[in-house]
């Protein structure tokens, strides 16, 4: 136990020291190689039928203008992960707020398996609106499309609330996962924060899902909903 | 008889040995508590005023040092067991040799600021001739003549070692007669503290650099806005901003939610004491040692006249209230008629904090502190806009119209007949503007302005010199302004520039990145000079932040419109969105360096400079 702890401990320096020794000497870095860990959603979801645990996290390692980023979100019902998705991507700055993004994305979860490459973009839009949109080329072929946005409103400088918007669309049917192409379904949602430390700040909110076209269709064919409502209390941290 | 006294503010608090030790080991070095050599002249009556070494020789040495500032112990790096370091005072026309021994675990340096003295004598690590910085253990002998007078400062240049405590007042005292009449002095040393590691605040600033910022606007805000404006205006108010994605309150990267700010070394809550007699001249050397603060100071109840600004006599201006950058330093004369406490006030320029002391004829009174004052927001000005563009927009300047004054009568002090500082240059015959007077050039952007480095550029950069800055216009106190600094002496170098260098000072605030002319120091070529020449520089700020820009081993003759008696001053602070321009006489061979003076910004926005024959 101690001595796993104490290579945890080597593991953390040896992954900091590189961007941190050079600060130290003589020698100034004036753009180090540094990390970050954002877990921006980590919440239950109190819905109709079963409570959910979802998460939603991304985070980098790299310098100014050139970064290994990574990106994952899922959630678990009864026990169970029935989503999960990972994506590994190398992101580069093209203009004073947006990175270009590209790499694969794995979907660990449902079966079957799919993989695609991801081709995206992230960054802040005029007007403070924070917006992620990538393309997923599957690969027989088939593409999906995924657009986030989300905005924040201060009511002080610790309590602050944020609307959140999420576009998926495919270009195919995919009927093992149930996915049916055309705009697929969105999500949207409220989220009331409090930053107790600029890093961690625990939540409440509601979510709204909603599907469509046909994936709607399959929905109703398995005798699910189309449309959830759900509130979420969570938890969003980063270091 | 080396007698050590633990400095001002950087109390040794009841620590045990064990706990020091653990201080340590975390740096991995022995401890620095050096030995003085020479310890003259009693420290002037108060509290909280730092050791004055005097003499000719001096051993500093530089070590950790525990100290307690906000309730929590932390190690900062000190000189001679000091926080800030003593106070060095020589005398013009002599020699001084220092040996400086560094005991910390990292290589260290010390810059003597605004000494005019030989490369290899200036202290900045792989810039300065022959020079790499102090190893651990080593000592490092300067030795240099004083050729010059005035309140200066010293620091390291090694890592962010001046954000630990690594600071400490200069006295030159004059060979001649001084100008400058007084019966009794202090140094005053603004200073910003943080419990935080440097390390770790700059990363934070890298990952979000609002981090530090609680001034956020707020949907109470609109709402008023709203209210009092109506929709449409604040639409229009807000356009701008929204499109840029910049805040109008993002004055200082770096706030009160870490800094603890100090005066000698003293927190606000304790505030340091300098005693009087009523009807005595007081002098008072300010010196803004901070790594990332810039001060308004004022003392409630006294007028302030500016004698010095960067240790060279100007002509005496009284003021209330004087804006002082980071590395600034400025003298000035008080002089008390009542038989009561004054309150020296320097508040942050954010507002986020203030510094304190207090001039008393008795050590038991003190005074009321002054409420800050309130969230400085930057106007059109401070983003270089193009005034002529935005006419119709007059009418919602709303908080800042005051800016728009200062900017339309910019260098009003001028002979307009000498000079045309016309807004556009088109109109202007081409060449360069008479030695005093700036430029009559335009400063187009460059190439690499351009790209994600890069969030702003000042379209229609002015000169804003009778400007008194961001939160400090009108608000009904008399603030020194850039304008008004006139050299006591004649010009020294009167010769026209002979060419001119044009400085962008670049930036993109949300990945906190920084650069001259788009380039950050790991990718520039020196800058290179011609000895004997005198050259302009124009700096432009294509940035929303005051820049503090420190030129090592010359004079910058800042051009205010007074060919006979141009300033000289070894920091220029360049306003948001605005231009300056001064004149170098480059009479200094070899490397030196040139940078902002905010320490977070200077590893980037950094040049080497390389006066060669």
């Amino acid at each position: 136990m101690k001595r796993q702890k104490q290579i945890i401990g080597k593991l953390l320096l040896a992954l900091t020291l590189p961007a941190v020794a050079p600060l130290f000497g003589g020698e100034m870095e004036d753009d180090p190689t540094l990390f970050a860990i954002f877990a921006d959603q980590f919440e239950w979801r109190v819905a109709e039928d079963d409570d959910l645990l979802v998460w939603d996290a991304q985070g980098w390692i790299g310098k100014d203008l050139n970064k290994f980023w990574w990106k994952t979100d899922g959630e678990m019902e009864g026990g169970n992960v029935d989503d999960a998705e990972l994506q590994f991507l190398f992101s580069h700055s093209i203009a004073a707020y947006w990175e270009v993004q590209a790499g694969w994305r794995t979907d660990v979860e449902p079966n079957p398996h799919r993989d695609w490459a991801v081709i995206g973009i992230q960054g802040l839009a005029p007007y403070f609106f924070e917006v992620d949109a990538a393309l997923f080329i599957g690969s027989s072929g088939r593409m999906a499309a995924r657009l986030e946005a989300q905005y924040e409103i201060l009511f002080t400088q610790q309590l602050i609330l944020t609307p959140e918007l999420e576009i998926n669309a495919y270009s195919e049917d995919d009927p093992a996962l149930r996915i049916g192409s055309g705009l697929a379904d969105t999500e949207l949602g409220l989220r009331l924060r409090y930053e107790i430390r600029r890093e961690f700040a625990p939540y409440i909110g509601i979510n709204w899902e909603k599907k469509f076209g046909s994936t709607a269709n399959y929905a109703r064919d398995d005798g699910l909903s189309t449309s959830d409502f759900q509130l979420v209390v969570g938890l969003r941290a980063w270091f | 008889m080396s007698q050590i006294k633990p400095g001002a503010g950087g109390r040794v608090m009841g620590i045990s040995r064990r706990q020091f030790v653990q201080g340590l080991a975390m740096g991995g070095a022995i401890a620095g508590f050096g030995v003085n050599s020479v310890r003259l002249n009693a420290s002037p009556q108060g509290i909280g005023n730092p050791n004055i070494l005097t003499g000719n020789h001096f051993r500093l040495s530089i070590g950790y040092m525990p100290v307690n500032f906000t309730g929590k112990e932390r190690i900062a790096t000190a000189v001679n067991a000091s926080v800030p370091a003593p106070v060095l005072r020589w005398k013009e026309g002599e020699e001084v040799s220092l040996a400086v021994t560094n005991n910390l675990a990292h290589d260290t340096s010390i810059h003597w600021h605004g000494i005019i003295l030989p490369s290899e004598m200036d202290g900045v690590p792989y810039i300065s001739d022959n020079f790499q910085g102090i190893p651990p253990g080593d000592t490092f002998n300067y030795r240099f003549k004083l050729n010059q007078s005035g309140t200066y400062w010293f620091h390291s240049h090694s890592g962010f070692q001046e954000q630990t405590g690594l600071y400490g007042a200069i006295i030159v005292d004059p060979a001649d007669a001084d100008p400058v009449s007084y019966d009794r002095e202090y140094v005053v040393v603004l200073s910003d503290w943080t419990d935080e590691k440097p390390e770790r605040l700059y990363a934070k600033l890298k990952k979000r650099s609002d981090y530090y910022n609680f001034a956020g606007r707020t949907g109470g805000d609109l709402y008023d806005d709203i209210k009092q404006k109506g929709v449409m205006r604040t639409w229009a108010d807000r356009k701008m901003w929204n499109m840029m994605r910049m805040s109008d309150r993002d004055i200082s990267d770096v706030t009160g939610y870490t800094y603890t700010f100090l005066m000698n070394g003293q927190t606000p809550a304790e505030g340091w004491k300098g005693l009087f007699k009523c009807g005595e001249k007081v002098r008072l050397r300010i010196i803004n040692a901070a790594a990332m603060t810039f001060f308004d100071v004022r003392i409630p109840g006294l007028d302030m006249k500016v004698v010095t600004t960067d240790g060279q006599n100007m002509e005496p201006v009284t003021v209330e209230e004087i804006r002082i950058g980071v590395a600034e330093t400025f003298d000035v004369i008080v002089e008390p008629h009542h038989d009561t406490a004054y309150t020296i006030f320097a508040q942050a320029i954010d507002r986020t904090g203030y510094a304190r002391g207090t001039l008393t004829p008795d050590l038991a009174l003190s005074a009321p502190v002054p409420d800050l004052d309130g969230q400085p927001i930057l106007g059109h000005s401070d983003i270089g806009m193009d005034m002529s563009a935005m006419g119709h927009d007059m009418s919602s300047m709303g908080n800042d119209m005051s800016s728009m004054d200062h900017d339309m009568s910019t260098m009003k002090a001028m002979d307009h007949s000498k000079m045309s500082m016309g807004r556009k240059t088109g109109s202007l015959p081409m060449g360069s503007g008479a030695a005093g007077f700036g430029s009559k050039l335009s400063q187009p952007h460059v190439p690499t302005e351009f790209g994600p480095h890069i969030d702003m550029r000042a379209d229609d950069a002015q000169y804003r010199l009778d400007d008194p800055g961001v939160g400090l216009r009108n608000n009904g106190r008399k603030v020194l302004l850039y304008s008004q600094i006139c050299n006591l002496y004649p010009t020294p170098d009167p010769r026209e520039p002979g060419r001119e260098i044009n400085l962008h000072l670049t930036g993109n605030m949300n990945r906190y990145m920084w650069s001259m002319n788009g380039i950050r120091f790991a990718d520039a070529e020196p800058l290179i000079l011609k000895y004997g020449e005198r050259v302009r520089i124009n700096l432009i700020n294509d940035t929303m932040m005051n820049h503090p820009i420190h030129l090592h081993g010359m004079w910058s003759d800042m051009e205010t419109g007074e060919p006979e008696r141009i300033p000289r001053k070894h920091v220029i602070v360049v306003q948001p969105g605005a231009k300056i321009s001064y004149l170098v006489s480059a009479d200094a061979m070899g490397g030196w360096a040139y940078h902002c003076h905010l320490l977070y910004h200077m590893l980037g926005m950094f040049r080497k400079v390389e006066v060669v024959s």
